[in-house]
C-alpha cells in the first residue's frame, strides 16, 4: 500500500510555497513513500513518558541590555535585493487595485 | 629563505616558518594558489578562489612579523571555508543557486575567529547544497572528486572541505556537521574532522540547515591540526544563543597527554552482521591499538541506535523546511522572472532556485509537521532523540570515549547511489546518533582498503569532552602512520 499519493504531494508543495513540475510530484511522490516507508520504524518504540529533546544543550534565552547598538545600514541590508525601490524590497502588488486611483 | 614545500606540510610548521621568518605568509599564499590553479579544474573543491583577498592579508600578516609582533597562533596559514560560513564582501552560495550573487554584509564569527589568529582564507569550499548531501554530488555548482581515486565521492556534504585538505589545496578547513558531514568525508578522504559538542563553536553567520543540529568544525590532516583549529574558533559567542559559555579545552595538550587509565567503549550496535569486512578489520585493528597503549576496553550498548537515522531525517527535515522558508525572491538570491503575485513569486522562485534535495527534504518536513501528522511524526522523533541521547548518557558512566566506524564503506562511485535517497540516508548510519545527542566526535584515518581508499575511526566523547577524544585520538595517531600517507596529485 501506497503511503503517499501524488495529490497529498501537490498539497503540501502549495503549503511550502514550492512549485513542482508534474515530472517532479511523481518522482518525488515515490521516493517519499520508500523514506516514509523507513522512518515509520520510529512508530514501533514505546516512547510513552519520555519528555521531547528539541536541543542538545540546555540553554536559557539570555538576554542583553536593551541599549541601541550598531546594526546593517539601510543600503547593506538592500544591496543583495533582486528588486528594490528608494529604501525598500519590491515585490508584486498584494493589495488589489480598486481602480479608484487609490 | 626556503621555499615552503606545502604538500603535505603541517599548520605548526607553517606557522611556525612564517613566525620564524623562514617563509613569507605571500609565500605559502602563492604555492597553494599555484596547486589551486594547476590541480582544482579535476577535484573541483572550490567554488570560489579569492587570490587578490588571500594576497592582500598574506601581506599584512608579514607586515605584522617585520613590525616585530605575533600575528597568532595561525601565522599566515592558508585554509579554506566551506561555502556555508558567510563572508564579509564575498560571494557566499551554500553550493545552491537559489543564492547565487549573494555577497554577504557581515562575517560568521568562526571565519573572523580564524582571520583574527592570522589565518588566510583562500575561498570558499564546494559542498552539497545547504549541506544536504553524504555524497557532494547535490552541488548545484559541481561535484568534488575524491583525490584518492577521482572516479569516486569525497563523502558530503563537506566534501570540498575534506578532499582539499587531502590534496594540498590547503593547510586546514572548515566544514559543518549536522548528521555527518565533518566525519563521513573525513573518513573517505583520509584526513581528521571533529564535529565538537554542539553549542561549543558558535553558528553565527553559519547558513542554516537544522539548527538544533549544525555543528561547525575543523578538518586538518592530523589530530593536531583539529586540535589547534578548535582552539580558535571554539568559545563563547553572544551572538549565538545556544552558545556554551565554558571555557575552552587544551586540545593541542590532550592529543600528546597519553591514553593512561582510560576506558574505551566499544558498542556492539555499531559492528553488526553486514558490514564491510574491510572497514570492520581495520576498525577492529585500530581498537587493538588503542588496547595495546594502555586503554582498557568496554563492551557496550547504546539500544537505540536502529532508531537514529530515521529520527535524524524527521528532525533534520523540520527543520530544514522552516529554515528554508526565508529563500523566496524578495531579499537576496534568485528571483524568479515573471511573478503576478506574491505567492506565485514565493513558489516559482524557489521551484526554480532550489535543487532536488532541498525540495525532497523541504516537502518531508512540512509534511511532518503538517497538523494530524506533527505528533505521529515530529513529537515522536523528539521523543526518540531523548531516547539516543540518554543512551549516551548512560554510557559514559562506563567508558571515557566510544571508538566505532565513522562510514559502513570506503568511497563509493560518483553517480552509484544518486538514484535511489534512502541508499544514500544510510550512509549516515554511524555518525547521526552523536549528532541528535550533541556529543562531540571526530574521524581519523585507521587504514586503508586493497584499493587504495581511506578508512575511518569515529572517536565519541561525552558533552565538552573533546579532551578525552583528543587523548586516544593523539596516541592513536602517534603510533601509527596512516595519516602520512599522501594522494598523488592527480594528473
Amino acid at each position: 500500500m501506497s503511503r503517499i499519493q501524488p495529490d497529498e504531494v501537490r498539497t503540501i508543495a502549495a503549503l511550502a510555497r514550492l512549485r513542482l513540475s508534474d515530472a517532479e510530484i511523481e518522482r518525488m511522490t515515490h521516493e517519499l513513500d520508500a523514506i516514509l516507508e523507513y522512518i515509520d520504524t520510529v512508530k514501533n518504540l514505546d516512547t510513552g513518558a519520555t519528555e521531547p529533546m528539541t536541543h542538545a544543550v540546555r540553554f536559557d534565552c539570555p538576554l542583553r541590555q536593551d541599549e541601541p547598538k550598531p546594526s546593517l545600514s539601510v543600503e547593506e541590508a538592500l544591496q543583495n535585493a533582486p528588486r528594490r525601490r528608494d529604501s525598500f524590497f519590491e515585490v508584486p502588488r498584494i493589495v488589489p487595485s480598486t481602480g479608484e486611483g487609490g | 629563505m626556503a621555499s615552503p614545500q606545502v604538500k603535505g606540510a603541517s599548520i605548526a610548521e607553517l606557522a611556525e616558518g612564517v613566525r620564524a621568518r623562514k617563509w613569507k605568509a605571500r609565500e605559502l599564499v602563492e604555492s597553494y594558489l599555484d596547486r589551486i590553479a594547476r590541480l582544482d579544474g579535476r577535484l573541483g573543491c572550490y567554488l570560489l578562489v579569492d587570490g587578490d583577498g588571500a594576497r592582500r592579508r598574506a601581506d599584512q600578516v608579514d607586515a605584522t612579523v617585520a613590525a616585530g609582533r605575533d600575528p597568532g597562533l595561525l601565522a599566515g596559514v592558508p585554509i579554506g571555508l566551506k561555502d556555508i560560513f558567510v563572508t564579509r564582501g564575498l560571494q557566499t552560495t551554500a553550493g545552491s543557486k537559489i543564492l547565487r550573487g549573494f555577497v554577504p554584509p557581515y562575517e560568521s564569527t568562526v571565519s573572523a575567529r580564524l582571520a583574527a589568529a592570522g589565518a588566510i582564507a583562500l575561498g570558499k569550499l564546494n559542498m552539497d547544497e545547504f549541506a544536504m548531501g553524504s555524497s557532494n554530488e547535490n552541488s548545484a555548482f559541481k561535484p568534488v572528486r575524491n583525490p584518492w581515486d577521482l572516479e569516486r565521492v569525497p563523502g558530503g556534504s563537506s566534501g570540498g572541505s575534506a578532499a582539499s585538505v587531502a590534496a594540498s589545496l590547503c593547510a586546514g578547513s572548515l566544514g559543518t556537521d549536522t548528521g555527518g558531514s565533518i566525519r563521513q568525508p573525513a573518513s573517505l578522504c583520509g584526513v581528521a574532522g571533529m564535529k565538537p559538542t554542539y553549542g561549543r563553536v558558535s553558528r553565527y553567520g553559519v547558513i542554516a540547515f537544522a539548527s538544533s543540529l549544525d555543528h561547525p568544525g575543523p578538518f586538518g590532516r592530523t589530530v593536531e591540526e583539529v586540535a589547534t583549529l578548535l582552539e580558535v574558533i571554539a568559545g563563547h559567542d553572544p551572538c549565538d544563543a545556544t552558545s556554551i559559555p565554558s571555557p575552552v579545552g587544551r586540545y593541542r595538550q590532550a592529543c600528546a597527554a597519553g591514553l593512561a587509565g582510560m576506558r574505551v567503549g566499544v558498542p556492539e550496535e555499531y559492528f553488526q552482521a553486514g558490514m564491510d569486512p574491510e572497514v570492520e578489520a581495520a576498525v577492529r585493528g585500530a581498537i587493538d591499538e588503542i588496547a595495546r597503549a594502555g586503554a582498557k576496553l568496554v563492551p557496550v550498548s547504546l539500544p537505540h541506535t536502529q532508531y537514529a537515522v530515521a529520527t535524524y531525517y524527521l528532525v533534520c527535515t523540520a527543520e530544514a523546511s522552516s529554515n528554508l522558508a526565508r529563500y523566496d525572491g524578495v531579499r537576496y538570491g534568485h528571483r524568479t522572472a515573471e511573478a503576478s503575485s506574491l505567492e506565485e513569486l514565493y513558489s516559482k522562485t524557489r521551484g526554480e532556485g532550489f535543487g532536488a534535495e532541498p525540495k525532497r527534504r523541504i516537502i518531508l518536513g512540512t509534511y511532518v509537521l503538517r497538523s494530524g501528522y506533527y505528533e505521529a511524526y515530529y513529537g515522536k522523533a523528539l521523543r526518540v532523540r531523548r531516547k539516543i541521547a540518554d543512551d549516551f548518557r548512560a554510557v559514559f558512566d562506563k567508558c571515557d570515549v566510544l571508538a566505532t566506524p565513522t562510514s559502513p564503506t570506503a568511497a563509493f562511485k560518483l553517480g552509484e547511489r544518486q538514484a535511489d535517497p534512502l541508499q544514500m540516508y544510510l550512509a549516515d548510519i554511524y555518525t547521526v546518533a552523536p549528532a541528535l545527542a550533541g556529543v562531540p566526535a571526530l574521524s581519523q584515518c585507521c587504514g586503508f582498503t586493497k584499493n587504495h581508499l581511506p578508512i575511518g575511526l569515529q572517536l565519541i566523547g561525552p558533552p565538552l569532552g573533546e579532551e578525552a577524544v583528543f587523548r586516544i585520538a593523539g596516541e592513536y595517531q602517534r603510533r601509527t602512520y596512516w595519516h602520512k600517507r599522501l594522494p598523488e596529485d592527480p594528473s
